[in-house]
């Protein structure tokens, strides 16, 4: 079964909902921004924006995720991503250690056995 | 050392596909391809998405819509509700991408390769590069996201079935913690952390209320809060 249909409507459908629909907001932030002066401030507080919706988004992905993390608990979601957190900061704010060390931590919480 | 030609600075752009951002990358379109091909997608279809799109949350949000059998306009909605966080963060990284010279051209082509990876790169890098030769750095970092995205995109259409679950998790994991993380690593400002920690907070009470809306609503009233309170200090 295919979900949609082959040939030219399937990819018309791709190309607008999912490129148009996605590079419309692209077209108007560089219409915006190419406006603003770097250090002024509508564009700190659009950083602002920008930097609690990025972060709202991760909460969510830990919280509310999709998929192969869905099946794992709660607890060891967050127990990894605080793990990950550490093993950030033990290796001298190195980011592949944190991201590595929280990916692990993951797996060995998972496999841990219950007490 | 900071590239001093337009096609060094490219180069170094094209560097990244060696870097923290990249394996997250191709590790996240790994999880896209294996989706799409659960979800009886056409190999043709899941590759044109990740070549024409460019933001791996959109094309998820695009690919469950149509599984679950939404309307056309249902699912452009949900992708576009999405992807309006491009937008505040094309307007933040304009401005450091503009030399004297206008390229128009090549100004849309580099928004089209702002996504989250390559916005929170620019913001690290662009800064110490000089002013002229920031435009082919985040080319050059587009390019090699992209072939990453593709990439990982073909191999997980092909291959990711056969992967424990548990692996599967571990990989889909480093993506929350690469954003939290380099967030934090980029924060500049005492405004920027306060966004990172409300954004937190409110989200999930806003994805409870209003789901669909909840990244937008987030991002408006915890941005903004970020900034009132930014701005007394």
């Amino acid at each position: 079964m295919a979900a949609l249909e082959d040939g030219f409507g399937g990819y018309l459908v791709l190309f607008a909902a999912g490129f148009l629909a996605t590079e419309i907001w692209r077209w108007l932030g560089l219409l915006v921004g190419s406006r603003l002066d770097m250090a002024g401030e509508v564009l700190q507080w659009v950083r602002a924006v920008a930097t609690a919706l990025v972060a709202g988004m991760v909460v969510r992905m830990l919280l509310f995720p999709a998929g192969a993390l869905a099946d794992l608990s709660l607890a060891v979601r967050l127990a990894a991503f605080a793990g990950g957190f550490i093993c950030y900061y033990a290796g001298k704010r190195n980011l592949a250690v944190g991201v590595a060390g929280g990916s692990v931590l993951l797996v060995l919480a998972q496999l841990m056995p219950v007490p | 050392m900071p590239p001093s030609t337009t096609a060094g600075a490219f180069v170094g752009g094209l560097g990244l596909i060696i870097s923290v951002p990249s394996v997250v990358l191709f590790t996240t379109a790994l999880g896209f391809g294996a989706l799409a091909r659960d979800g009886g997608f056409d190999f043709g279809h899941a590759v044109f998405l990740s070549a024409i799109v460019f933001a791996l949350p959109n094309q998820m949000v695009l690919i469950d819509q149509l599984m679950r059998g939404a309307t056309f306009a249902g699912a452009a909605l949900a992708v576009t509700l999405t992807a309006v966080r491009l937008m505040p963060m094309t307007v933040t990284l304009v401005p450091l991408l503009q030399s004297e010279k206008r390229r128009p051209l090549l100004q849309v082509l580099a928004a089209h390769f702002i996504a989250i990876s390559t916005w929170i790169e620019g913001h690290r890098r662009l800064p110490t590069i000089p002013v002229a030769l920031r435009l082919p750095f985040h080319l050059g970092a587009g390019v090699a996201m992209a072939c990453m995205m593709l990439s990982g995109t073909i191999a997980g259409y092909l291959l990711v079935a056969g992967l424990p679950a548990l692996v599967t998790a571990a990989l889909l994991f480093m993506t929350p913690l690469y954003f939290i993380l380099s967030l934090i690593a980029t924060s500049r400002s005492a405004m920027d952390l306060a966004a990172v920690a409300i954004g937190c907070g409110l989200s999930p009470v806003l994805y409870l209320v209003m789901p669909g809306f909840d990244l937008l609503a987030t991002g408006l009233i915890g941005g903004t809060l970020a900034y009132v309170l930014g701005r007394r200090r």
